[in-house]
């Protein structure tokens, strides 16, 4: 035992001698680091506020959806409703958490760091996107799982409407991720072109809102053109999919070209990830 | 066997020839990399670190091929970028850990060591405020504990002393002394003043255009000796011949008069001349070699000496 307020030892350096883990380990530990980093943990309180927000907004809608059915009977919002009901909201969070992810540690300088370790570029890449996908399916999913405790214990038809609500909530979450990747892909494209937060935030917010109003416009021209349109914008193509894949009245007529929707959807995430993957082989390190 | 091993390294890009069929070895102790700005001394680091391929020529590092092992030769260097480089919004302890982690320490090691690494620095108190807060000094110290934090084999520091003081200066040339000699990590440091790496390197590699110029162990080669600057607000010419009149070799520039540093005594000297003539003293200063002195066809001080008398 030491003595209380005991003598201070420099012991030196000393070797390292435990394991070294690879790019494997490095790259699951960045992807915790910046799953963390998403929603402002470990950060300052400043950084907390706005994903908070958010995660409370989106809670409150699955709360109200829940109680509205347990006074009604009736689920007013579906699982696969609520990803729409709330897609300005998450798209905001990824204008927001992208730049935080990406644009920091280019705005920081930080890169050579990562880079000069074992992990590799597309690691780093890869891995961020990994971690704003999930982060973006956590917003999304998390309340359905809310809406599914509440549904079950609003129903009372046994076994059967516990595996009706459960298909019901798996197709909500499996859309969210969908939705998930579609938008992060793109935010995390978009925020690695600038090392400014509020110009990459400007630029992801921007895309869907000037999309938006393009689509509605060639909406109403009717015929292939109107039926195919919606693709251009991120939550119509998002919309268009889940009417395609799950049946669901969305508002968006895709009428006969559900494959152009899917088609679509594939080959954009395909091309943000290959353009991903280019900007941080040029990136200086 | 040999820190590193290069064989007719070379590496062009488009425009440019960055480093030009570089032969060298060098052993493992404290070396200062030396060069102008565009010698070809971060081209170096790069290829060292398998960041980029050479066009041609071969490299070992540690023994190992850095454009084929990228990953075994990072996980045993330990870099420290020239430019800031920290995110100001971590705290250090964090941030080192988190570099820890990156590169290959399991996370009770991460955190145990990024902290040992910020002692060693001189960071222990302050290690959990937020870098953004962080004085110059202390931002290249914490990039300083996280090149170090993995208890690599090689250090690569570029630049160490970048915008730091002359207090600042000394403590961080110290502090890679002692690195490269208790830690027992061999040390590459990239300067482009000599003068501060040829007191505390064991050897010297210094490079221009691509090129290699010397590699060898300091004390090989020739030593030299800093200069001291001298100028007075009136009197030049009176103190200059003051000063021959004392022994000293003095050589004229400008409106300073240059005196190689021999002794401590020279400064008495010099002051004992001043107060004698009662001249207004306006500075006194040590100067610095810059590589491209000592390498170019600069006299020496012996020679300034037989031009002046």
């Amino acid at each position: 035992m030491e003595p209380s307020g005991g003598v201070i030892h420099d012991i030196g350096y000393q070797r390292y001698q435990g394991p070294r883990l690879g790019r494997g380990y490095a790259a699951r530990s960045l992807y915790a680091h910046s799953l963390r980093t998403a929603f402002g943990l470990g950060r300052s309180a400043k950084s907390k506020i706005f994903p908070w927000l958010v995660v409370a907004l989106v809670f409150m809608v699955a709360t109200v959806a829940v109680a509205v059915r347990g006074e009604s009977g009736r689920a007013v919002l579906g699982y696969l409703a609520f990803t729409d009901a709330v897609s300005m909201p998450t798209l905001l969070f990824l204008a927001v958490v992208a730049p935080e992810l990406v644009s920091r540690d280019l705005r920081s300088r930080v890169l050579p760091l990562y880079f000069s370790r074992p992990l590799r570029r597309s690691d780093y890449a890869l891995t961020k996107l990994g971690a704003m996908t999930t982060a973006a399916w956590l917003l999304l999913a998390g309340p359905q799982l809310l809406m599914f405790i509440g549904g079950l214990f609003s129903r009372s038809d046994g076994i059967s409407g516990i595996v009706d609500e459960f298909h019901d909530f798996w197709q909500g979450v499996s859309y969210a991720a969908i939705t998930a990747v579609v938008f992060s892909a793109l935010a995390i494209l978009l925020a690695s072109l600038s090392g400014r937060r509020a110009v990459a935030a400007a630029v992801i917010a921007g895309v869907y809102l000037v999309t938006a109003p393009v689509a509605v416009v060639l909406a109403t021209l009717g015929g292939t053109i109107g039926k195919v349109s919606p693709v251009i914008n991120p939550i119509t193509l998002v919309e268009g999919l889940e009417r395609w894949l799950y049946g669901r009245n969305t508002g968006v007529d895709i009428g006969g070209y559900g494959t152009v929707y899917l088609a679509v959807a594939v080959l954009l995430v395909i091309a943000y990830v290959v353009l991903l993957l280019a900007r941080y082989r040029k990136v200086a390190a | 066997m040999a820190l590193i091993e290069t064989r007719s390294l070379t590496k062009r890009y488009p425009r440019v020839t960055a480093l030009d069929a570089f032969t060298v070895d060098i052993e493992p102790g404290i070396i200062g990399l030396v060069g102008a700005n565009g010698a070809g001394k971060s081209t170096l680091i790069k290829t060292l670190l398998g960041l980029s391929a050479p066009t041609s020529g071969t490299i070992r590092v540690l023994g190992l091929d850095p454009a084929r092992d990228a990953e075994a030769v990072r996980a045993r260097v330990g870099y420290m970028p020239e430019h800031d480089s920290l995110p100001p919004d971590l705290v250090a302890a964090e941030f080192v850990t988190h570099m820890a982690r990156m590169s290959g320490l399991p996370r009770t090691a991460a955190r145990e060591r990024a902290s040992e690494a910020l002692r060693h620095v001189g960071l222990y108190e302050e290690r959990y405020r937020q870098i953004g807060g962080y004085s110059t000094g202390m931002k290249q110290r914490v990039k300083l504990a996280q090149a170090l934090v993995h208890d690599p084999d090689l250090l690569l520091l570029d630049e160490p002393t970048n915008g730091l003081d002359p207090a600042g200066r000394d403590g961080m040339l110290a502090l890679v002394h002692r690195i490269g000699t208790e830690f027992g990590i061999s040390v590459m440091v990239c300067s482009h003043l000599l003068g501060e790496v040829e007191r505390i390197c064991d050897s010297l590699v210094a490079i221009d255009g691509g090129k290699l110029l010397r590699a060898d162990r300091i004390s090989a080669m020739t030593v030299r000796r800093d200069v001291l600057a001298i100028e007075v607000d009136e009197g030049t010419a009176q103190l200059e011949a003051g000063l021959v009149r004392a022994g000293l070799p003095v050589t004229r520039e400008g409106r300073m008069l240059l005196v190689p540093l021999e002794s401590d005594q020279t400064y008495d000297v010099i002051l004992g001349t001043v107060a004698e003539l009662d001249l207004p003293l306006h500075r006194l200063d040590q100067r610095r070699h810059r590589v491209a002195e000592l390498f170019s066809a600069q006299p020496t001080p012996g020679e300034v000496a037989n031009r002046a008398s």
